[in-house]
C-alpha cells in the first residue's frame, strides 16, 4: 500500500519535471534550452520509472546530468512573470484565507504521518490535497494551474535537485567507507568516547564546514558520516537528535560566512549598505550564542 | 592508497567554497570517491544510480510546488505586506519581533517567503529606519546598522524555524541521509527535535532586539 502510493506520488513528480521540461525546450529566449529541457526530462524518467530502469542506467543519467552542469547547460531562462496587478486585486478579496492551503499542506502531512502510511506519504497526500483545496480557492482555470506550475519548478532550477544529490553523496561515502576511515584518522588525534567531546567536535565541525562552504546542506552529508555517527550516535546518542541539532548548528555557520551569498551578501547589495559586512556583524554574537546553546541542547537529549 | 577516496570531501569543499556550478561539484566527487575507493566503472554507475533513487524522497517537496504557485499568484505575499505595514507605531526592536514571529510561523507551514528580496528590503527595513528616525535623526551608520538588523533577523527566523515544517527540503536531506548512514530516523523525528531551538532563537533574538531599542534610546541622549 505505502509503496504503491508512493510510486505514484514519484510518478506525479515525474510528471511535474517533465512539464517544466517541454517549457524549457519551449523558452527561446535561454541559450541553453536544450540543456536545460535535457536536464528536466531525464530527472522526469528517473522519478517516474525509477525502479524500473536498471540502476545502472540512472547512474549514466546522473553523469549527463553532472556533465550538463558543469558545461553551464542548465539555465533558468525567461519565467512569466507574477501578475502584481492581480495579486493586489485576489488578496484584498482572499485576505488571510490565501494562506489556508498551506496551513491544509501542514496539518494533512503531519496527521497522515501519525498512521501506518507514515511521513512521506503524507507529505504527497497534503500535496494534492492542499493543490486541489488551492485550485478551488481561487478559481483558477488549468491553463493557470499548468502555467504556475511549470514558473515554480523551472524556477526552483537546478537547486532543487542539489539536497538529494547531496543525500546520493552520503550514500556514495557510507559505501565508499569514507566515514570509517575519517573516524580513524580524528581518533588518532581526539579519542572517541567522550560524549561531550563529541557532541563539541561534530557541532562546532558542522558550523565551521558549513562557513567554509557556504552550504549547510553539504556539510550535513559529509561531517555526519565524517563526525557526527562515529563520535556521538556511535557512542550512544539518539541519531534524531544528534540529526536535528546537528543541521541547526551547521546554520550558525551560515550566520557567519561571507560564502553564503543569498543570505549575508545578498542583502548588502539589495540595501545599498556601506559595510559589506553589515550583515555579518549582526548575526555573529547571536551566531555564537545559539551555537553555545545547541551543544548544550545536544549533550542533555541525545543521551 | 586508501587516503585518496578522501579526495571527494576536498572537491565539495574547494568546489562550494569557489563557487562552481554545485551540481557538477557534487556528481564528480561522487565519482572520485567511488572510482578511488577502488570501484569498478559499472559498479560506480550502479552504486550512483541506485542511491539516487533511494533518496529521491527528498525531493517530494517539489509536489507542493502548484500550490505554492498558485496561492502565490493570488496574492500570499500581498497580504502578508498588508498585515506587517500596521505595526508602523512600533519601535525599531518590536517591528523587527513581530516579523521574527511571522518569520518562524510561516516557517512551521511551509511557506517560503523570500524573506530578503520581498519583505526586508520594500517593507521591514524601511519600517525600521522610519521607526527609528521618530526617535532622533539617524547618522549613515545607525541606517546601516539597522539595515543589517533586519537582514539578520530574516535570517535567524527563516534558518531556525524551516525545519519545523515536514516537507523542507532541509527534513527531508536529513532523513534520507540518515537512512543512508543506516541510522533511519522519521522526519516528525526531525521536526519534534528542532523545536527547542527554534523557541530559544525566538526568545535569544527577541531579547537582542529589545536591547537594541533601550541601547539606541540611550545612545540619543
Amino acid at each position: 500500500m505505502v509503496d504503491t502510493l508512493l510510486l505514484v506520488m514519484y510518478v506525479l513528480i515525474g510528471v511535474v519535471m517533465a512539464i517544466a521540461g517541454i517549457e524549457s525546450f519551449r523558452d527561446h529566449t535561454n541559450p541553453a534550452r536544450i540543456g536545460t529541457g535535457l536536464f528536466w526530462i531525464l530527472l522526469a524518467i528517473s522519478f517516474a520509472f525509477g525502479t524500473l530502469i536498471p540502476p545502472m542506467a540512472t547512474g549514466v543519467l546522473i553523469v549527463i546530468i553532472g556533465l550538463l552542469a558543469a558545461f553551464k547547460q542548465i539555465r533558468v531562462g525567461t519565467l512569466p512573470k507574477v501578475d502584481s496587478a492581480y495579486a493586489e486585486v485576489a488578496a484584498k478579496k482572499l485576505g488571510f484565507w490565501v494562506y489556508a492551503p498551506s496551513i491544509v499542506l501542514a496539518i494533512v502531512s503531519v496527521a497522515i504521518a501519525q498512521t501506518k502510511l507514515g511521513g512521506q506519504v503524507g507529505i504527497g497526500i497534503g500535496a494534492v490535497v492542499s493543490f486541489i483545496f488551492a485550485w478551488l480557492l481561487t478559481k483558477a482555470s488549468p491553463k493557470v494551474a499548468y502555467a504556475e506550475t511549470q514558473r515554480m519548478v523551472r524556477s526552483v532550477g537546478a537547486a532543487g535537485i542539489l539536497p538529494q544529490l547531496l543525500a546520493t553523496l552520503g550514500a556514495v561515502f557510507t559505501a565508499a567507507g569514507v566515514g570509517t576511515l575519517t573516524a580513524k584518522l580524528i581518533a588518532g588525534v581526539f579519542p572517541a568516547g567522550s560524549h561531550l567531546g563529541g557532541v563539541i567536535l561534530y557541532c562546532v565541525a558542522m558550523a565551521l564546514f558549513t562557513a567554509i562552504m557556504g552550504n549547510a546542506f553539504a556539510a550535513f552529508a559529509v561531517i555526519t558520516a565524517a563526525v557526527g555517527i562515529p563520535f556521538v550516535v556511535a557512542v550512544g546518542g539518539n541519531p534524531a537528535v544528534v540529526a536535528a541539532i546537528g543541521m541547526t548548528s551547521g546554520y550558525c555557520g551560515t550566520l557567519l560566512t561571507p560564502m553564503a551569498a543569498n543570505f549575508n551578501s545578498l542583502p548588502v547589495a539589495l540595501m545599498e549598505m556601506d559595510d559589506p559586512m553589515g550583515v555579518i556583524k549582526q548575526q555573529a554574537p547571536v551566531s555564537v550564542v545559539l551555537l553555545i546553546v545547541q551543544i548544550a541542547l545536544m549533550y542533555v537529549l541525545a543521551f | 592508497m586508501e587516503y585518496l577516496k578522501l579526495l571527494g570531501i576536498v572537491i565539495i569543499v574547494i568546489g562550494f567554497a569557489f563557487k562552481w556550478e554545485t551540481t557538477a561539484v557534487v556528481v564528480i566527487a561522487a565519482i572520485v570517491t567511488a572510482l578511488f575507493s577502488g570501484m569498478s566503472i559499472p559498479d560506480l554507475l550502479t552504486t550512483l544510480g541506485q542511491s539516487f533513487v533511494d533518496n529521491r524522497m527528498v525531493t517530494l517537496f517539489f509536489l507542493t510546488l502548484p500550490m505554492i504557485g498558485l496561492v502565490e499568484r493570488s496574492g500570499l505575499k500581498e497580504v502578508a505586506v498588508n498585515g506587517i505595514k500596521k505595526l508602523k507605531h512600533l519601535t525599531p526592536g518590536w517591528i523587527l519581533n513581530i516579523y521574527l514571529a511571522i518569520r518562524e510561523l510561516t516557517g512551521v507551514f511551509g511557506i517560503n517567503l523570500q524573506g530578503q528580496v520581498q519583505f526586508v528590503r520594500p517593507i521591514i527595513a524601511p519600517m525600521t529606519t522610519a521607526a527609528a528616525e521618530v526617535q532622533r535623526k539617524l547618522t549613515a551608520k545607525d541606517e546601516d546598522v539597522l539595515k543589517g538588523r533586519a537582514a539578520a533577523v530574516d535570517n535567524f527566523g527563516n534558518f531556525f524555524a524551516q525545519n519545523l515544517f515536514v516537507a523542507s527540503a532541509g527534513v527531508l536531506l536529513i532523513a534520507s541521509t540518515m537512512k543512508s548512514l543506516k541510522h533511519t530516523v522519521t522526519p516528525t523525528q526531525i521536526v519534534t527535535y528542532t523545536i527547542p531551538i527554534a523557541i530559544i532563537t525566538l526568545i535569544i533574538v527577541g531579547v537582542y532586539n529589545l536591547w537594541f531599542d533601550r541601547r539606541f534610546k540611550r545612545e540619543g541622549k
